[in-house]
């Protein structure tokens, strides 16, 4: 049972993170190498079990967890059964675990005085102690189908996608052009961030579960996705929005300006051992990396260990405040000042800058240019006389994604791609190709790792009713 | 007969109800004078003011006047009509209504006269009875019949009984022909009395009228020793005829609750009654009880029939109207026997009565087993008895009076004019015991079924969880409501009301229960507590075959007793095991691939078998769903049970043997209640212990329970469950409720209900038989839908709190989110998107107004032509939140920003600081302007009532309709304490109803008593919508209130039992249309102003309920959203984390709510209004209230069940309607206290001492109230200084003598008083003296009525006698000394010192939770008396409890100086001695109420003895 006066009796108490100097000397997690259990269970019991969860809303969690009821689970030490009812809603809570910007604490009641339950730790306790409890084994189908199911990508929605449809019976075979299964959660999240293990355990339950993976396999130009309509019963494709925004600006030729994404694939596969070293490294480097997303994060972070000598941080907006605004009251979601672990290890961060080209000698860049702005009526207007040159030896473009990769809709007679770059599909998430469905960000664009695991939930639905028409 | 006597719209005058004073008088020596009737007529006028008139103000309800034959008399007039009678014993005289028209009375008089002759008596002939139709009002010379008397002859009749049975047959079989000769017979022909031995003169009169219309009755020949006579107030201003009382053999002040049942209950013995009394007419007789009658007249043709098998008169009453048996142990064996054969044979005819009835020889009165009615008496020493509803109806010169009583609870008086004697309660009901030898009966023929160890019946189900999910389980139930029940043994209680939708608005499956509403008491009749109550009530049932009521007792087959109708499987194995009671068991299950044809043929045969094997001598029939599975889904179990309770009752069969179900459906008290309503005497819910025994096994019950103890706590919270669904309706004993129906149906079609559920109002058609199996077999094809993983059933639920997939929310995450964001901001933008969530325009909707709509018409006006919205906002209010249920700065905030609007906002029921009556400053008032008067009276003084614009008397709200209300100890900080007069940390109960309205005579005393306190105020009277509000509404319109307050079932921020929730009350769109035609039929829609309220949210809303009627609307969850509420729901536990519903300083600081918000909302509200109104073509808000043309209903789409609705009853406008034009007020104070607020002047201009002497009498009633609002208004709480005002006063004072009685003025009373005595008394003295020159026989006279004190918050009372029942009342500090008082004494009482120089019923101190009580233990049996709930007791001693017995004496000598009473004299002289016999009672010093989490409220007792001091 819940505690009604526990959220007054216990203080909110986040996990902190390892000491600066001690993690960025490694690549491993951020945070301690054990979770507190005790703390989360007592933190469990400041959940007030409210009449109205918004944290399960469209407010807070797109998977509609059921965020009181392990709450309550939890607060009692009945953490095999919390395990069961977070399972029920998400099939990857370790992934969000570890990586969901929580807006689930956004919308806790409690976060009306900023004081929301901590519940994206509670949500990892729970999962991390039933991996090492032995509790997170494979499920087998309760009955065998025949029909077969393709999933283009495995990131996190392919991945929820696949697992739903196998459990079911399916005969689900994902297809990936990496050489490891997880999409952008490999290849784009630092190790810092998650393990890479934390993927691999998924991967190996799927698989006991009869989950077949191709691996290496580019739709579009090893497959068609022709070629999966035929030999599957229907196709879902959860390619990711993986085309980034550019900055079309002088100089952005020049060697040593990155896009973010590339940087950081790079040191995943170095760290996992797919290549032996990085083409792209900040060690010693003067690194500007544009943009005040949690991709620019990732690559501070990086840059840090990697030994950059100075980092900067580009945000094209001006400063956020710390309080919320009036006009975004609870439980909208505001914009406040976002202090990163990256951050916190280390960055100068400059606010209300646009960057207006990059020059350098031979061929590689070595000044940014750029000037403060400011908004008016919604509108950015550079501030005349505020020109400035920074010294740099790294960009690292973390400005965004706009859409899916183009060559699958290119390659696909019939496959429709919206001018925001997503992949067109009706209510049920069916392309114009009959059996071909869409899911994650592809369908709605770049976006958390909640949503994508929501909309592989949703897709499975959607194709077994398909199937089943 | 008249257009508006017939039901059109949702007005459907079955609904009427009534109320009265009923009085007789009876000379003991049996000497026949025309005196004894001319004192009865002036006793019936000096009733006139507990009957009423309705817009005709010279139509009464309905007056009359029983008497005994006066022979003499008849024997001269008849003459004169060529009509030779008889010796008196030989012929019966006949009262007859017929219609006026001739030939209809030839036809009439043919056909009774060879109707009489067929049944071998003799036809003497008829006499036209002269009257004077001048006196008669408008209304009821519209509809006067012809009156004649019959005489008819004894023919062959044998003896007496064979004489009345044939005149029973001779009248019964002309009834029945007569009716289908001519139509609407039931209203032009009746014979109001034919009886050798009485006559009856009645008639739609006001009291006045009854002599001057009947010329008879002046007439000086017309003789009797006894008559009886009836004043009535019927809820209705079209009352008829016939209907006034007295009947054949009574007359009746009351209301019968169980009525529908017990008339069904009757229908069911009436086979074997017929047959034994009438033979070969038997089949011809048939109803035996008609059921398009009145309460009362199915009453007198019970108590008809039982005569006529040989009982007495006042027998066939006992039988019918028991006294409360079970739990009195003041019983002795014999009368215990008696009454639990009687029990046997019949089910109490449960309700409000004082029952004055006379067979001619003997008259007598009996009060209901509650004692709701009350009857005072007088002996006089020329032996004359009179008795009436009031003392002091007839002037009795002091010196010639030898007892003043009063009739307890329960308790019947006997007057024989043969014996010459008055026959008492306790040696009538002995006498009665010893004439059989009923303690062998019961011991031969009762066996008690042993209660079974839980744990030997658990079981295991297969598939659990599939077949939870078919009966419509979810997780949310397990693990709330089980889970909660199971551990705590009571019902989960939550709060915040229900913002989810109807059955039949759901879009999802629910079960057929969710459709049936229970109904409650209001107005018309009291709720029960049954808590503090508890002597009255009882889950009793006798299982087997019942007796024959024209039987003797007989040797007939065993009857099993079960203490509560929930019985665990091993109970009902061992009554299968009885072997002297024939079982046979029935399954409901059917096939659900045979589809809704299969479930209607299973159905069929269900009733089918039963029927067959009740014939074939089954004594119980067990209904059984066990063994639900994929192949087997299960009819619903109350529509199992009704249809074959119907058809055995149908058959003539049902009193042959009893129903029990067996049944997975059922788990909540309201399905238990459903399941015995419909005819079930006992039910197993096999699946519910099983599912506790999962939860058990899950681990989710606390690790300390064992799965026994589970068991046995569901079984305590689901009986404690019932008996609250009980006595919502006022009922006290389950074997009445049983098959009494006390439900609604909310969305089941006309042909579904008349089928299986008959008798049950429906007012909107809904679903079909098909559509009801349709949902059944849905259900239960997902639920063994095996490609859905078990572990994901049953479904979430969401019916309490919100939850992602469950159901619906009105208030969900995104309306809260956007009304919170729009109010804040102050965006209107915002405020549109949340208008069109809360009016479904995006969702399914969630109420029945989203499936009207607004009719946009073509001249559409332009907006800036409009009302502005400055005005429409001054009619919008916010509820009734008290003080104590939300925070001060919640409270404060609503408060000034409905003053800054000119709406208003309400105190709630607990009183408010007097530093907020004045305003600080234009524009800052916190002052509430409307005043809420409660049933628990928290901080109503006279102070109170006189800073009010508008009084609220709240009957009942929509979270919890007849039930009281309770704030937990943890709540009740010093501030709240202080406003409510009471001890920190102590919890605080208000009672289910108000102790001084049981009726709709009373509520008019309540007004008048209000409005004599500040007569500028409106009096507002806050009803919850039910099937028949509009009825009470009528009545209390003529009962003189100026607004009526229409809630809806749904809304209600306190916290209440799940089931209250959820299943009590009906949506405010049909009560609000229901009370708004039923007005405008009567003609009384110009009268009152018209309030709705329940989950108002939007501009639309307001529109809807304003064409459905409403002039005025109240907001209340809406604006606490906007202050900052999220629906927590944890209003109950004082944790709210917004600050709103909490006591507890930390959270009330995180209060965010500004005024300004609120008052945005409010403006946003009134600006979409007038959109609105702009396209209705409407610029006045007043010319769109009434307007249902500009409504109408909305086409739904989709697979929900919402199509199935037709609201077009509410949509109904009554034609030939005045419109309301005028608003009448109605109230002009008593001249006698105007005259005395006139001679008081110098004490309220300048403090100059002021003393009157005035003679009272019973029609002045409220003495004293409107001079005390003049001091209050002057001179605040404090008053005046002691002795200011001396009123000295001699007589028989009326009701509520010293309400509200302000500090400063003494009223001296010499004689006694009624009902009401110091109700709220606010610091004022009252004393009573009983005259000196009467010649007492008893040693304590009865002074004072019922209900003295009730709510008294200061002052003092002395009174040299008893009073009645519930003295001192919630008094929370007033002082009193009293030399006896009745049953329920200081019940719920929180403050004050209270003296009992004498005898105390029973029932004493029930609910006490603060002051103290010395009781003077005369038998040394006051334990016996004592409800121990909440106090302890000790005695005193000299030594020990000096404090105590200083404070006593000094009492006891203020007592003596202010009343000379002899009897305190006495205990004085030998004080020492006395001492020893007190006992103290005061509340339990562990605050066994005060919660633990209270830790911030230090507890502050009060020391008495310091207080004493300041008492005046």
């Amino acid at each position: 049972m819940s505690d009604p006066m526990g959220f007054l009796e216990i203080a909110r108490q986040k996990t902190a993170y390892r000491p600066v100097n001690e993690r960025v000397k490694d690549w491993d997690y951020v945070g301690p190498k054990t979770l507190p259990l005790e703390q989360n269970l007592q933190q469990a019991k400041r959940c007030m079990d409210c009449g109205v969860p918004f944290c399960q809303s469209d407010y807070g969690c797109p998977v509609h967890n059921v965020i009181p009821e392990w709450n309550s689970l939890v607060g009692s030490g009945r953490w095999e059964e919390a395990l069961k009812k977070l399972h029920a809603t998400n099939n990857f809570p370790e992934f969000t675990g570890f990586l969901c910007p929580a807006p689930c604490e956004n919308a806790c009641v409690l976060n009306r005085d900023n004081q929301p339950v901590t519940i994206r730790e509670i949500e990892l306790a729970i999962i991390e102690r039933g991996f090492e409890a032995g509790l997170v084994k494979p499920q087998a189908p309760r009955e065998e189908r025949r029909e077969r199911v393709a999933i283009v990508g495995s990131g996190p929605a392919g991945l929820a996608a696949a697992q739903e449809l196998r459990r079911r019976g399916f005969q689900v075979r994902v297809f990936d052009k990496g050489q490891k299964p997880g999409g952008l959660l490999r290849y784009g999240i630092p190790d810092f961030k998650m393990a890479k293990y934390v993927i691999d355990r998924r991967i190996e339950q799927m698989q006991a579960e009869g989950v077949e993976f191709s691996l290496g396999m580019s739709v579009g130009t090893d497959v068609s996705i022709n070629d999966l309509q035929r030999d599957f019963d229907a196709v879902l494709l959860a390619v990711g929005a993986e085309a980034a925004r550019d900055l079309p600006i002088p100089g952005r030729d020049l060697a040593g300006v990155h896009l973010a994404m590339d940087y950081l694939t790079v040191q995943n596969r170095v760290l996992s051992g797919e290549i032996t070293s990085a083409a792209i490294n900040a060690a010693g480097k003067r690194v500007a990396v544009i943009g005040g997303g949690d991709t620019a994060s990732d690559c501070i972070g990086t840059a840090r260990r990697q030994g950059a000598a100075a980092i900067y941080e580009f945000s094209l907006l001006p400063k956020p405040g710390d309080e919320r605004g009036r006009e975004t009251p609870w439980p909208l979601v505001p914009l406040t000042l976002k202090v990163s672990h990256a951050h916190e290890e280390g960055c100068e961060r400059l606010f209300g800058v646009m960057t207006t080209g990059f020059s350098g000698q031979d061929g590689k860049v070595s000044q940014l240019h750029a000037v403060q702005c400011e908004t008016k009526d919604g509108q950015l207007i550079k501030k005349a006389g505020t020109e400035f040159s920074l010294d740099v030896d790294l960009v690292l473009l973390a400005i965004g994604f706009v859409g899916a990769d183009a060559k699958i809709a290119s390659v696909t007679p019939g496959l429709v791609q919206r001018p925001n770059g997503t992949l067109a599909g009706d209510v049920n998430g069916m392309t114009s190709l009959p059996g071909v469905f869409v899911a994650g960000d592809a369908r709605r664009g770049a976006s958390l790792i909640v949503w994508a695991i929501a909309e592989g939930r949703r897709a499975a639905d959607s194709i077994e009713r398909y199937l089943h028409r | 007969m008249t257009l508006q006597n017939q039901r059109q719209g949702l007005y459907d005058p079955r609904f009427e109800r009534d109320g009265c004073g009923i009085g007789a008088i009876v000379n003991m020596r049996g000497e026949r004078t025309h005196t004894v009737v001319r004192q009865a007529l002036m006793i019936l006028q000096n009733l006139r003011h507990r009957g009423a008139t309705g817009y005709d103000a010279e139509t009464g309800d309905g007056a009359g006047i029983i008497l005994q034959k006066p022979h003499d008399f008849l024997l001269e007039i008849a003459e004169g009509s060529g009509i030779s009678l008889p010796a008196a014993s030989d012929y019966a005289v006949g009262m007859v209504f017929l219609p006026t028209e001739e030939s209809q009375q030839q036809t009439i008089w043919d056909t009774f006269q060879s109707q009489t002759e067929r049944v071998g008596l003799e036809w003497l002939g008829t006499r036209v009875v002269p009257v004077d139709p001048s006196v008669l009002g408008e209304a009821a010379s519209a509809v006067q019949p012809a009156v004649f008397q019959i005489f008819i002859g004894r023919g062959s009749a044998r003896d007496e009984l064979a004489f009345n049975r044939s005149l029973y047959l001779a009248r019964r079989l002309s009834e029945k022909i007569i009716g289908a000769q001519i139509g609407g017979a039931n209203e032009s022909f009746h014979v109001a009395s034919l009886s050798v031995s009485t006559i009856v003169y009645k008639g739609m009169l006001l009291p006045e009228q009854v002599s001057s219309y009947y010329v008879d009755l002046t007439d000086p020949r017309l003789t009797s020793a006894l008559a009886a006579v009836h004043s009535r107030f019927s809820t209705n201003t079209f009352p008829a005829w016939r209907l006034a009382h007295p009947f054949r053999w009574l007359c009746h002040n009351g209301e019968i609750n169980t009525i529908r049942g017990n008339v069904n209950w009757f229908r069911a013995r009436e086979v074997s009654l017929a047959n034994e009394l009438f033979g070969e007419f038997a089949e011809e007789l048939r109803p035996l009880i008609r059921a398009d009658q009145s309460d009362s007249a199915c009453l007198d043709d019970a108590v008809e029939l039982l005569v006529l098998t040989g009982r007495s008169v006042d027998e066939a009453l006992r039988l019918l109207v028991p006294e409360a048996w079970q739990k009195n142990s003041f019983l002795d064996q014999a009368r215990r026997a008696h009454c639990e054969y009687n029990a046997t044979l019949m089910e109490p005819w449960d309700g409000p009565a004082a029952l004055c009835f006379t067979d001619g020889v003997k008259l007598g009165v009996a009060l209901d087993r509650s004692g709701l009615r009350p009857c005072r008496y007088t002996v006089t020493t020329d032996d004359t008895v009179i008795l009436a509803s009031e003392a002091g109806v007839l002037q009795v010169p002091a010196d010639r009076v030898k007892v003043w009583g009063k009739l307890r609870p329960g308790e019947m008086m006997l007057i024989d004019t043969k014996q010459h004697r008055i026959i008492s309660d306790f040696d009538l009901k002995s006498e009665a015991a010893a004439k059989f030898d009923y303690v062998g009966w019961a011991e031969r023929h009762i066996t008690q079924l042993e209660p079974r160890d839980p744990q030997i019946s658990a079981e295991n189900i297969l598939e659990l969880s599939r077949q939870q999910a078919a009966f419509a389980y979810t997780r949310e139930e397990l693990s709330m409501v089980l889970a909660s029940i199971a551990q705590s043994g009571d019902e989960l209680v939550t709060s915040m009301g229900d913002d989810t939708p109807l059955a039949i608005l759901s879009q999802r499956s629910r079960l057929l229960f969710d459709y049936l509403k229970q109904q409650f008491a209001q107005v018309t009749n009291p709720p029960i507590d049954p808590l503090r109550e508890d002597m009255v009530m009882s889950l009793t049932m006798y299982l087997g075959t019942k007796g024959n009521l024209a039987a003797p007792p007989s040797s007939s087959a065993l009857l099993v007793k079960i203490e509560s109708p929930i019985l665990t499987p091993g109970e009902l194995d061992s009554l299968e095991r009885i072997p002297a009671l024939k079982t046979c068991k029935l399954s409901t299950l059917f096939s659900p691939a045979t589809g809704v044809a299969g479930m209607r043929m299973a159905l069929c045969e269900l009733v089918d078998d039963a029927v067959k094997q009740v014939r074939c001598g089954a004594a119980l029939v067990v209904l059984s769903d066990r063994g639900v599975d994929a192949a087997h889904a299960a009819i619903p179990s109350v529509l199992a049970v009704s249809a074959v309770h119907h058809e055995l009752v149908k058959l003539g069969l049902r009193t042959r043997a009893d129903i029990i179900i067996e049944t997975g459906e059922a788990r909540s008290p309201h399905h238990f209640a459903c399941l015995i309503g419909y005819g079930a005497a006992a039910v197993v819910p096999y699946l519910a212990l099983a599912s506790i025994q999962g939860l058990f096994a899950n681990g989710d019950l606390a690790a300390t329970l064992t799965y026994d103890s589970a068991v046995k706590s569901f079984l305590k919270g689901s009986q404690k469950g019932l008996l609250k669904i009980m006595s919502k309706m006022g009922i006290t004993t389950l074997q009445s409720y049983c098959g009494a129906q006390i439900f609604e149906a909310l969305g089941l079609s006309p042909q579904l209900v008349d089928d299986f559920f008959p008798g049950t109002s429906s007012r909107l058609a809904g679903l079909t038989f098909d559509d009801l199996a349709r949902e059944t077999i849905g259900r239960h094809r997902q639920s063994f839908d095996r490609s859905r993983p078990s572990e994901e059933l049953p479904l979430p639920g969401g019916f309490i709190h919100y939850r992602f997939g469950g159901e619906q929310h009105a208030w969900s995450p995104e309306a809260i989110a956007k009304l919170q964001q729009a109010t804040a901001t102050g965006s209107f933008a915002a405020y549109a998107d949340f208008s069109k969530l809360a009016n479904a325009e995006m969702a399914a909707p969630t109420a029945l107004r989203h499936l009207l709509t607004p009719l946009k018409q073509r001249t559409k006006v332009d907006l800036a032509a409009v009302e502005p919205a400055a005005e429409i906002v001054k009619r919008f209010t916010t509820g009734a939140m008290s003080l104590g249920a939300i925070s001060q700065e919640s409270h404060e905030a609503l408060a000034i920003a409905m003053n800054r609007i000119g709406g208003k906002s309400n105190t709630g029921e607990g009183g408010e600081d007097p530093a907020r009556f004045q305003p600080e400053s234009p524009t800052l008032s916190r002052n509430s302007a409307i005043k809420q008067v409660a049933s628990g009276r928290f901080g109503v003084t006279v102070h109170y009532l006189t800073n009010a614009d508008e009084i609220q008397i709240k009957i009942a709200q929509g979270a919890k309709p007849g039930e009281g209300g309770q704030l937990p100890g943890h709540k009740v900080d010093q501030q709240i304490a202080k406003l409510r007069h009471s001890t920190p940390g102590v919890q605080l109960i208000s009672p289910p109803p108000h102790h001084d309205i049981y009726s709709i005579e009373d509520l008019a005393q309540l007004i008048f008593d209000l409005k004599s306190a500040n007569p500028r105020a409106r009096v507002s009277v806050k009803l919850v919508s039910e099937a028949g509000i509009g009825a009470v509404a009528v009545g209390v319109a003529k009962a003189g209130a100026d607004k009526i307050l229409v809630a809806g079932d749904n809304g209600g921020t306190g916290a209440s039992p799940l089931s209250s929730i959820k299943h009590a009350g009906a949506p405010w769109e049909v009560g609000l249309a229901e009370v708004h035609q039923t007005l405008l039929v009567n003609r009384l829609r110009d009268r009152v102003v018209i309030e709705t309220d329940g989950q108002l949210r939007t501009g639309r809303d307001v529109v809807i309920a304003a064409a459905l009627g409403a002039d005025e609307f109240g907001f209340s969850t809406a604006p606490l959203i906007v202050q900052g509420c999220i629906m927590m729901r944890k209003c109950h536990l004082n944790t709210c984390p917004v600050g709103i519903a909490t006591q507890d300083p930390v959270l009330r600081k995180r209060f965010s709510g500004k005024p300004e918000h609120v008052i945005n909302y409010f403006f946003f509200v009134a600006e979409e209004v007038r959109t609105w109104m702009a396209d209705l073509g409407i610029t006045s808000f007043a010319d769109l209230v009434g307007r249902t043309d500009l409504i109408g209903q909305r086409r739904v789409e989709g697979p929900g069940k919402a199509r199935h609705l037709d609201l077009s009853p509410l949509l109904h406008k009554p034609q030939l309607t005045p419109k309301f034009t005028k608003r009448s007020g109605g109230y002009a104070p008593d001249t006698y206290d105007d005259s005395l607020v006139q001679q008081c002047r110098p004490a309220l201009d300048d403090r100059t001492p002021v003393v009157l002497s005035r003679r009272i009498n019973n029609a002045r009633r409220a003495t004293g109230t409107l001079l005390s609002g003049e001091v209050a208004r002057r001179y605040g709480a404090d008053g005046l200084p002691d002795n200011s005002i001396t009123l000295r006063f001699e007589g028989i004072a009326g009701q509520s003598f010293g309400a509200f009685l302000a500090p400063g003025i003494t009223a001296n009373l010499i004689g006694a008083a009624n009902d009401y005595v110091g109700k709220g008394l606010s610091g004022g003295r009252i004393v009573i003296i009983p005259p000196k020159q009467a010649q007492f026989i008893d040693d304590v006279p009865v002074v004072i009525g019922n209900t003295t004190l009730y709510g008294a918050t200061s002052g003092s009372i002395y009174a040299a006698g008893a009073a009645g029942e519930r003295f001192a009342v919630r008094n929370s500090g007033a002082f009193a000394v009293v030399e006896g008082v009745g049953d329920h004494g200081c019940e719920y009482m929180t403050g004050g010192v209270v003296v009992v120089l004498g005898a105390v019923g029973r029932n004493f101190a029930a609910g006490m939770s603060g002051g103290v009580a010395y009781v003077l233990d005369t038998d040394g049996l006051f334990h016996l008396r004592l409800n121990p709930g909440l106090v302890e007791t000790s005695r005193l001693s000299v030594a020990g409890d000096e404090a105590d017995v200083a404070l006593l004496r000094q009492m006891i000598h203020r007592h003596i100086s202010h009343t000379q009473s002899a009897r305190a004299q006495a205990i004085m002289t030998n004080w020492e001695w006395h001492v020893a016999k007190f006992v103290k009672i005061s509340p339990k010093s562990d605050g066994a109420s005060a919660s633990k989490k209270s830790v911030r409220v230090k507890s502050t007792k009060r020391s008495v003895g310091h207080e004493v001091q300041s008492h005046v």
